[in-house]
């Protein structure tokens, strides 16, 4: 168990800047959650360039859990490892394991189309499909098979209530997806993935591309979905992790230093090296 | 000189002379500016000189007699003027009268005489369609337009021209006068006639006197009595023949449409044939093959396949689609035919595929293009969702690459539309009144051989035996293959942005 003396004991930056594997700081609040990912050992390297060492971590059931860090740090490339979207990348290789409650994600026989689909993810840059706006949304319901119209209908509804969007489209929703605006399209994402009812929301910095209203209104959402989703979040925007998250991991170069409650995080780190970066003395 | 340069610069208003040409980077302006003028002053003059002479093809002309000096009389049409030198000899055989005519033209116009080219058609009579006429044979009564003077247009034999002198039901003359006869003609003429029931007798200017038989005439007109009403009525009348008639005249009179029809079905089966082979061969390529060296190498070759000579893929065509493989067909199942080739010879189908193979590479580019185009973020988006590869390609990767897509057919298409060499291989022929298309059973009929407006100009301005009287139908051809394209291309840059418009946003 770390204690406080360990905000005292080197400078682990710098050690983790010289290659050295540091294990990392968790709150002892985490241990009273339950885990819904878990994260075992996980390495992932480019071809011969390492970017995730040896990262363990839970993330708990029903809370929202953001991942910070300077850029280059791993966040996104731990945050796609867990639908494992990095298979697309041909050089990529890993080592350890991710659970996805008892199910391995990285083992011999897992099929990773079922195991996608248990999940769901938002990017980055919204991506609505050229489809409509209802296409978009049942759009993991109908690669699977589903074509009960009313089935279709009532969860495009749900899904598109979930992501505050409905009162906007719902006159529209044969309109074609990409005719929205940004903040639009984003929250279409959201309801695209929110659409299957996956057991774990993955979003890569949801909001950097929006302005902020845009912002404000995806992290109020996001705010919603606590509770009934759990959410794993990469943001480069400090306030905007600790606005929405429940639970905050500090990466760097590969490596979770500190991850614990947010109010924690943000107000009384246990590292110093998590206090110079929130408080912008470093990175 | 100096003290103005101050004085200039001190003003501080803006000096044109204060930057070089080549920094304000307006020679660069000019210089693309002048290309694209260029090119577009000859596509408009190539288009303007075809659309003119199309144009003017079926205006009714009037008819000309001329007396000559030796006292002959040439009656018909001129279609056009020109100025040529003549060898001494020449001139020196002539006549005395015309001698002088000629010499005393020469030494007016530095050396040159003028002459006319006069249709003056009654071939079986006179072994000719047309004469030249120089202008110092005229007699003193120079070019006369005489009133009564006819243009008749024949099934056989071409145009006749001549004054009525009488007209005869069942060999019995009626009347005499040339109005009367005229008279009796129009009240005779219309649809069905009984063959050699009816005949209009007419004096020609050689002085002989011809019995037409009225089901041999298509159209006749008083053609110095007209009117532009008239004019305007033989006009259309005549674009009208032209665009739904067969041809007659060894292509040279009539109309176009067997023409009109090949080139429409050969090129939407081309393009039905190139379009899914194509967007199959790029999907492989951009989204299933590993990039590496032999994608490539199969890139570059189909690339290069591009510059492969048309008339190549012709006689790829001719031996591959017409003989191993049509012979095969007829082998199996026409044996009770053999050995006439049933579609062991040329024919649409071999045309349109030898086409398709022709445009191939426009299509693959072009798809491969648009499929590359497609952010990695929406596949990302659809692999998210749990989707496998062909799901996520067949339902956002294509609908995203569509416009892109076709894009590549209409290029093939309007390629393809244009291309003439390799279907004199593969089943263009000179005349094919059988369309592939008709109310018999089987209703498709691909192993027949077509005709092709692209062939057919061809045929008309290099293969015709009255190549003087082809020549203006060139021009309408061409027009009216333009047209077609025109009409084919818009169709599909329509469709594309009504899809475009579907996935708006999506840009092109």
């Amino acid at each position: 168990m770390p204690t406080i003396e360990s905000r005292t004991a080197g400078d682990r930056l710098t050690r983790i800047a010289r290659g050295e594997v540091v294990s990392t700081t968790i709150h002892p609040e985490l241990a009273h959650e339950e885990a819904v990912l878990d994260v075992q050992g996980f390495n992932l390297w480019y071809g011969e360039t390492q970017a995730i060492f040896d990262v363990s971590m839970s993330i708990p059931q029903g809370k929202v859990t953001a991942l910070i860090g300077p850029s280059g740090c791993g966040k996104s490339t731990l945050l796609r490892s867990v639908n494992r979207m990095n298979d697309l990348i041909e050089t990529v290789s890993i080592s350890g394991d991710m659970k996805l409650g008892p199910d391995s994600i990285y083992g011999k026989s897992v099929d990773v189309i079922e195991l996608r689909r248990r999940m769901g993810m938002v990017f980055q840059k919204s991506n609505p499909f050229p489809m409509s706006i209802r296409e978009n949304v049942v759009y993991a319901l109908k690669i699977n098979g589903e074509r009960n119209r009313a089935v279709l209908d009532e969860v495009c509804e749900k899904a598109l209530r979930g992501a505050a969007l409905w009162d906007e489209v719902k006159d529209r929703l044969d309109e074609s997806g990409l005719s929205m605006s940004g903040g639009q399209q984003q929250r279409l994402c959201i309801a695209r993935a929110i659409a299957a009812e996956p057991e774990v929301l993955l979003m890569d910095e949801p909001c950097s591309a929006l302005d902020p209203i845009a912002t404000s209104r995806v992290e109020e959402l996001i705010l919603r979905l606590r509770g009934d989703y759990t959410v794993l979040m990469v943001t480069h925007n400090m306030q905007q992790a600790s606005r929405v998250s429940d639970f905050t991991a500090f990466m760097y170069l590969g490596q979770v230093v500190e991850y614990g409650p947010t109010a924690r995080l943000f107000t009384n780190p246990l590292l110093k090296e998590t206090e110079d970066y929130i408080t912008g003395r470093f990175g | 000189m100096v003290s103005r340069k101050n004085g200039q610069k001190s003003n501080g208003s803006y000096s044109p002379q204060a930057a070089s040409l080549l920094a304000r980077g307006e020679p660069m302006v000019w210089l693309t500016g002048f290309g694209l003028v260029m090119g577009l002053l000859m596509v408009i003059a190539l288009v303007g000189y075809l659309f003119y002479e199309g144009s003017v093809t079926f205006w009714p002309s009037p008819v000309v007699q001329i007396v000559t000096l030796d006292g002959s009389v040439v009656m018909g049409e001129i279609t056009r003027s020109e100025d040529f030198e003549p060898q001494p000899e020449t001139v020196a055989a002539l006549g005395e009268e015309e001698i002088s005519a000629a010499q005393a033209e020469l030494s007016r116009r530095e050396g040159k005489l003028r002459r006319s080219l006069v249709r003056t058609g009654n071939f079986e009579l006179t072994g000719e369609h047309f004469r030249w006429v120089e202008d110092f044979r005229f007699g003193s009564q120079g070019i006369q337009k005489p009133k009564w003077a006819l243009i008749f247009e024949r099934t056989a034999w071409g145009r006749f021209y001549g004054v009525p002198v009488g007209f005869l039901i069942d060999g019995e003359i009626q009347t005499t006068g040339p109005e009367e006869s005229w008279k009796l003609f129009n009240e005779h003429s219309g649809q069905d006639i009984p063959p050699s029931r009816y005949a209009i007798r007419l004096h020609t200017a050689s002085g002989e006197t011809k019995d037409l038989d009225l089901a041999e005439i298509v159209r006749a007109y008083p053609a110095n009595q007209l009117g532009l009403g008239r004019k305007i009525g033989i006009y259309l009348d005549r674009w009208r023949e032209f665009l739904t008639a067969e041809p007659r005249e060894a292509n040279s009179e009539g109309g176009v449409f067997p023409a009109i029809f090949g080139t429409v079905v050969m090129t939407l089966g081309m393009t039905l044939l190139v379009v899914p082979f194509g967007v199959m061969s790029a999907l492989y390529l951009r989204e299933y093959a590993r990039q590496g060296w032999l994608t490539s190498m199969v890139r570059i070759s189909i690339n290069n396949l591009a510059g492969v000579p048309s008339i190549v893929f012709g006689v790829f065509g001719l031996g591959f689609f017409s003989y191993i493989v049509g012979g095969s067909i007829d082998a199996i199942f026409f044996v009770d035919k053999l050995p006439n080739p049933t579609f062991g010879t040329g024919g649409i189908i071999w045309a349109s595929l030898t086409l398709a193979l022709l445009t191939l590479p426009v299509v693959i580019v072009a798809t491969e293009e648009a499929l590359a185009a497609v952010p990695t973020s929406m596949r990302e988006g659809s692999f998210a969702c749990g989707a496998t590869k062909w799901q996520t390609i067949a339902r956002v990767v294509l609908p995203r690459a569509l416009p892109g897509v076709m894009t590549g057919a209409i290029l093939a298409m309007a390629r393809g539309a244009g291309e003439v060499a390799p279907l004199m291989l593969v089943g263009a022929v000179k005349l094919a009144p059988d369309l592939p298309l008709d109310q018999h059973f089987p209703f498709f009929h691909p192993e027949r051989s077509f005709m092709h407006l692209g062939f057919h100009i061809y045929d008309l301005g290099f293969q015709s035996q009255n190549s003087e009287a082809a020549k203006p139908m060139v021009f309408t051809t061409t027009m009216v293959l333009m047209g077609i394209i025109l009409l084919l291309n818009t169709a599909a840059i329509w469709l594309r942005s009504r899809m475009a418009r579907r996935y708006s946003g999506s840009k092109f």
